[in-house]
């Protein structure tokens, strides 16, 4: 055989000052579409810091922020059509939104509640997976299926540069060019896996390589780009949907906030590395972006803020309000029926749950254990 | 695969009309007809693994059925189970009915995350919003001198997982009934094939498409002095002790667990309250082993109906030997009679009774 050769691009758009890098077509980036991005980037920063505040204050979970990677969650969510199918890792709230997955939905999960995986759209996309790098194996499944169905959509499925180092990963990027499956394949590189910097997580020069040993393109994009990362997955999901197999996308951010609100990152990440970071924060280049081409001005900004934050506030009244399912939903969904032998450990919570709507019989709960977000 | 089984798929594609045949089989050719019936029954219903498609499986489960249904039902993966199982996830939760092969139940380890993790909590993670009908089978237990890793009995591990559907058959009819039903099921379920029995004898399968219910027991032969409970192989020596006992006047009733979990206390409790003494035989090691779940079920139960301590005759407590010495390792009909024996004597006058 000759002696092979590969290369792994680098696409950029969008220079961390706001001026295109090169330039693009006017046509694939209609103007409501780039103010989308904006709107919803700015909500999805906005939200997340919503969320940290519930979390600080006793009413959320631990959370996991996504400051300084709104970019490439919206754009995913922009080229994702409704028939695609989307496996998420947890800091894809941006993609989440964008796919129909209500603000109030991602709080509830957040807050301790399997109802917020029970989505009221996009019901057939899967839910935040929390074991790392175990989402690509569903998501190979379900380009299977839709392979198997002959279907012309593809599956896009999402994970941190950690993720890399697992067998999953590998496993996935392998069978995605044995089988030439309909999948995209999307790295959040953002740089820390908790406290792993991405250069002791991996010897390559990049995550995207890693493409190369499975026999799918990969590639790099400036995952605080909105265009870049628009234009590379959209590109990569149009290859999918035709029938021409996978590719994985390396899209390298910064994990600017800390890894989640149990974490505190002053620990092991040098100031300095921040402080250079926000300088490219994705945001901020967009909003400079619309600023000159479209004029953008601070009484739009305010307005928008304004609608966000309302619409933020609904969520929170709606997740607050949602009260905590019975204590019986812990067995209602384990089989599709429940087995005879359960009989007794259903009647108990049953039993349980009575006690907590009459405490007068007796005073054995502590409700405020047994109510989500109260 | 054998003529026999090829003219028994002949007919089956064509005899809808007609009544049911029935087939001489064995174990490992009813799950083939299994397979073969629920892929013809239902076009969601997929075959996957190592070596399944061409080669019909290293056991020959899957034979045939690549050249009826074609690679997009019978897919040959790479050698990933983790993969394996984790695709039958997604496929599972995106409308077809995965049935994956694990090639021997050593290997399943690497796919315990995506069972443990997904498929059992997909439908309880979404409120029933996906759920994940898939089937797991592999070959396990003892006894057919494979290499390491080859002879397993973990299926206490699995048994231990809320939402995992734990199925071991033994017998050919009730691989070929169970089997359609886990393959039906809603749930996902980890199909256990004694690989011991696969070729053990042959006995008639009815090809009638009826699977037969997960989470019940099978009485195999009633009795009214002591209750033997077990599954998978172990029914062998356990037949042939319960026959062994009768012959000193001992009445023994058999039954087949089959489904592990759910499991169907039901029939244990009625069996064991009604004879007031059992015993439980598995080739799985003791500590931890379904057996200990039983009999705690059973003491918890039926205290005040016991005539004896509920025994145990199981594997021991060791990694599984090689192939030398595996005979060591499983219980054995000499073992099984022997604890019958002086279960049915406790209590006795002077314990008379000698093993």
């Amino acid at each position: 055989m000759d002696t092979l050769h590969f290369s792994i691009a680098f696409e950029q758009y969008l220079l961390p000052d706001g001026r295109l890098a090169k330039p693009f077509n006017s046509k694939d980036f209609p103007t409501e579409q780039i103010l989308d991005a904006y709107r919803v980037m700015t909500l999805i920063r906005s939200f997340d810091q919503k969320a940290i505040a519930l979390q600080r204050t006793g009413k959320l979970g631990t959370y996991p922020s996504i400051l300084g990677q709104e970019a490439m969650g919206v754009a995913i969510g922009h080229a994702l059509q409704e028939q695609d199918i989307f496996a998420p890792y947890y800091r894809d709230i941006a993609t989440q939104y964008l796919r129909g997955v209500s603000l109030s939905e991602i709080l509830l999960y957040w807050g301790g509640s399997e109802q917020g995986s029970d989505f009221e759209k996009c019901r057939k996309d899967f839910p935040i997976c929390v074991p790392i790098a175990t989402q690509l194996g569903h998501a190979a499944g379900a380009a299977v299926a839709l392979k198997t169905q002959a279907s012309h959509h593809a599956a896009l499925v999402t994970c941190g540069e950690g993720a890399t180092s697992k067998g999953d990963f590998l496993e996935t990027l392998n069978l995605a060019g044995a089988w030439q499956l309909p999948l995209v394949i999307v790295v959040n590189n953002n740089q820390w896996a908790i406290s792993t910097p991405r250069s002791i997580q991996c010897g390559a020069q990049s995550i995207a390589q890693k493409a190369v040993g499975a026999g799918i393109p990969g590639v790099v994009v400036d995952g605080n780009d909105y265009f870049a990362v628009y234009a590379e997955v959209q590109k990569a999901l149009k290859k999918a949907r035709s029938g021409k197999g996978a590719t994985l996308i390396e899209a390298q951010s910064y994990r600017l906030g800390d890894h989640t609100t149990a974490d505190d990152a002053s620990r092991y990440r040098p100031k300095t590395e921040l402080e250079q970071a926000w300088l490219k924060e994705p945001l901020k280049r967009l909003k400079q972006y619309i600023e000159r081409e479209f004029n953008w001005s601070s009484e739009q900004e305010t307005a928008m803020q304004k609608a966000i934050d309302a619409q933020i506030k609904l969520a929170v009244e709606a997740y607050l309000n949602t009260p905590a399912e019975p204590a019986t939903a812990m067995l209602d969904y384990i089989y599709e029926t429940l087995p005879e032998g359960l009989a007794d450990q259903y009647a108990e919570l049953q039993a349980i749950e009575l006690l907590k709507r009459y405490p007068n019989t007796k005073q054995l709960l502590n409700d405020d254990n047994h109510q989500v977000g109260a | 695969m054998s003529a026999n089984l090829r003219s028994i798929r002949q007919n089956s594609k064509d005899t809808s009309a007609d009544a049911p045949v029935s087939h001489s089989l064995n174990l490992i050719e009813a799950v083939n007809l299994a397979l073969h019936r629920a892929m013809l029954d239902d076009s969601k219903v997929v075959i996957l693994g190592e070596d399944v498609g061409v080669n019909g499986g290293v056991f020959r489960a899957t034979d045939r059925l690549r050249a009826e249904f074609g690679l997009k039902r019978v897919m040959d993966t790479p050698l990933a189970e983790t993969m394996i199982a984790g695709m039958s996830v997604g496929m599972a939760a995106q409308g077809l009915r995965p049935v994956a092969e694990i090639q021997f139940m050593g290997f399943i380890f690497p796919a315990m995350e995506q069972l443990v993790c997904h498929a059992a909590r997909l439908r309880n993670r979404t409120r029933g919003r996906l759920n994940c009908p898939l089937v797991i089978r592999a070959p396990f237990g003892g006894g057919i001198h494979a290499p390491e890793h080859h002879s397993e009995s973990v299926e206490a591990l699995f048994a231990h997982i809320p939402g995992l559907n734990v199925v071991i058959p033994s017998s050919p009819q009730r691989a070929y009934g169970l089997l359609l039903s886990a393959i039906r099921s809603n749930d996902p379920v980890v199909f256990l094939e004694p690989k011991r029995i696969y070729r053990y004898s042959k006995s008639d399968v009815i090809d009638n498409g009826l699977g037969l219910p997960i989470g019940k027991s099978f009485i195999i032969k009633p009795g009214k002095d002591i209750t033997l409970i077990t599954w998978g192989a172990m029914l062998i020596e356990t037949m042939e002790a319960a026959q062994t006992a009768e012959k000193s006047g001992i009445s023994c009733e058999v039954i087949d667990v089959a489904s592990i979990s759910p499991m169907d206390h039901e029939t244990l409790l009625h069996s064991v309250q009604k004879t007031g003494r059992c015993c439980i035989i598995h080739e799985a090691a003791r500590h931890c082993g379904v057996g200990a779940e039983i009999a705690a079920t059973l003491s918890e139960q039926l205290f005040n109906s016991l005539k004896a301590p509920i025994g145990r005759i199981t594997g021991y407590d060791t990694v599984m030997p090689y192939f030398k010495n595996e005979a060591y390792y499983f219980p054995t009909v000499e073992k099984i009679t022997g604890i019958i024996r002086e279960t049915v004597a406790y209590g006795q006058q002077g314990n008379a009774i000698k093993h």
